[in-house]
């Protein structure tokens, strides 16, 4: 029988992450260009779990199983759909059509992240606002803490939330990346932060007597002649100023 | 493995299941499936079918079931209607560096080289040639292949008995 015994082998080495990729106990991920470096893109069937910049295959597959609790494995491809909706979410920096995996996050995190998603490319705001903005005006740390977890960053821009006093703040993949991307969307990040120099939160103009955040598409259309700047939310309305009600700088009073 | 967490927490369980029968379910399923059929294929459906089953099972019929047996039941009802069903396709493709592992030095590489019970034992009928398999390659006891095949165990032991007599017999001619 030591011949029927021998044909006895090991399972090729693919199939325990064949069967966890199928059924949803592990992850998939592949790796594409990045805006600094590589970029991981891990997915499971309810979307994109997991976003992490980087070339180093096994650091990202530690931190994915520390951070979700299942391993993820390198995949040849994304499901063609999936695929197709990364990369013109990622192309526009808007989250579109693509599906997220919001199962690892706490429900507070998910609300600060959708409300981050509502920030176009080419523009930031403090995390005071996103604060405000979801009704928790006192929990701008917790915001910062809920950003800086960010398990799907460049998809969910956490890089458009800046610190309160108008510098672009830190990144978990580093500052000159959050810049670079910032820079990359259209942004003038040096002319944001010269202003913030000068204690400048706000800008409006003379013309509508309307306030914004700096970076609002409305603001960016005034001209620099009828530009006012302003250091605060008070600052405006004494001038006789109401805030914008597409970036809404304040709250509406 | 622990068989009361794969009632209590699946999930976090079902990897130690894949771990603990991987080996033995690609073992014997090779033995029993076409050469054209992959046999990494069928066990991947059935650890699938597997879980699938877990998660809809009572939890006491879980922590009673006879788990070594009962994958096999799944396997071997696979295996037969392999030739039959067109090829899965899975989910996604993984990465060719896995295939790469496999190639070389992995279980394919001995599918070139085929020794001559490989070939005796493919000439098998069905019945015979899954007792002896279990038997033998898997390692399973015959009241557990009885299990599995949900035949009499004297039934087995008559068909290992004539399957190793026919292996032998065609080995000497």
């Amino acid at each position: 029988m030591k011949e029927l015994e021998a044909l006895a082998t090991k399972a090729p080495a693919s199939l325990t992450p064949q069967v966890l990729l199928e059924t949803g106990l592990a992850d998939g991920y592949v790796t594409k260009p990045g805006p600094a470096e590589g970029m991981f893109v891990a997915f499971n069937e309810r979307g994109i779990s997991a976003v992490q910049l980087g070339t180093d295959a096994a650091a990202f597959e530690d931190w994915f199983h520390g951070a979700m609790g299942r391993p993820a494995f390198a995949v040849a491809d994304m499901p063609a759909t999936l695929e197709r909706r990364f990369d013109a979410a990622v192309a526009k920096g808007r989250v579109g059509t693509l599906p997220i995996d919001w199962s690892s996050m706490s429900e507070f995190q998910q609300l600060v992240l959708r409300k981050t998603a509502e920030i176009l490319p080419g523009q930031v705001r403090p995390y005071s606002w996103v604060a405000r903005e979801i009704g928790r005006p006192k929990a701008a740390r917790a915001v910062g803490t809920a950003l800086a977890r960010n398990p799907v960053p460049v998809v969910l821009p956490c890089h458009r939330v800046v610190r309160n006093d108008g510098h672009i703040g830190n990144y978990a993949f580093g500052p000159e990346v959050k810049r670079s991307i910032l820079e990359h969307e259209g942004m003038d990040v040096g002319g944001f932060e010269a202003m913030a120099d000068r204690g400048v939160r706000l800008t409006g103009s003379n013309t509508t007597k309307i306030f914004c955040n700096p970076t609002c598409s409305d603001a960016r259309r005034t001209t620099a002649r009828h530009t006012v700047e302003f250091h605060s939310e008070d600052d405006a309305r004494q001038a006789g100023y109401r805030p914008c009600k597409h970036c809404r700088p304040a709250a509406a009073a | 493995m622990d068989q009361k967490q794969l009632a209590t927490d699946l999930d976090k369980a079902f990897g130690d299941l894949v771990a603990e029968f991987r080996d033995g379910l690609y073992s014997g399923v090779r033995r029993l499936v076409p050469q054209s059929v992959d046999a990494e294929d069928i066990c991947a459906e059935a650890f699938l079918r597997a879980y699938r089953a877990l998660a809809d099972m009572a939890l006491a019929d879980i922590r009673r079931l006879d788990l070594g047996p009962w994958m096999w039941t799944i396997a071997l009802n696979l295996s037969r209607n392999a030739a039959r069903r067109r090829a899965r396709k899975p989910w996604v493709r993984l990465d060719p560096a896995w295939s790469a592992a496999a190639a070389e030095g992995g279980p394919e590489s001995l599918v070139l080289d085929r020794s001559h019970v490989e070939t005796l034992l493919e000439e098998l009928p069905h019945g015979q040639r899954a007792a002896v398999v279990l038997r033998y390659i898997v390692g399973l006891s015959y009241p557990e292949i009885a299990t599995a095949t949900g035949r009499p165990e004297g039934s087995i032991k008559a068909d290992v008995h004539r399957g190793l007599e026919r292996l032998r017999r065609s080995e000497a001619s």
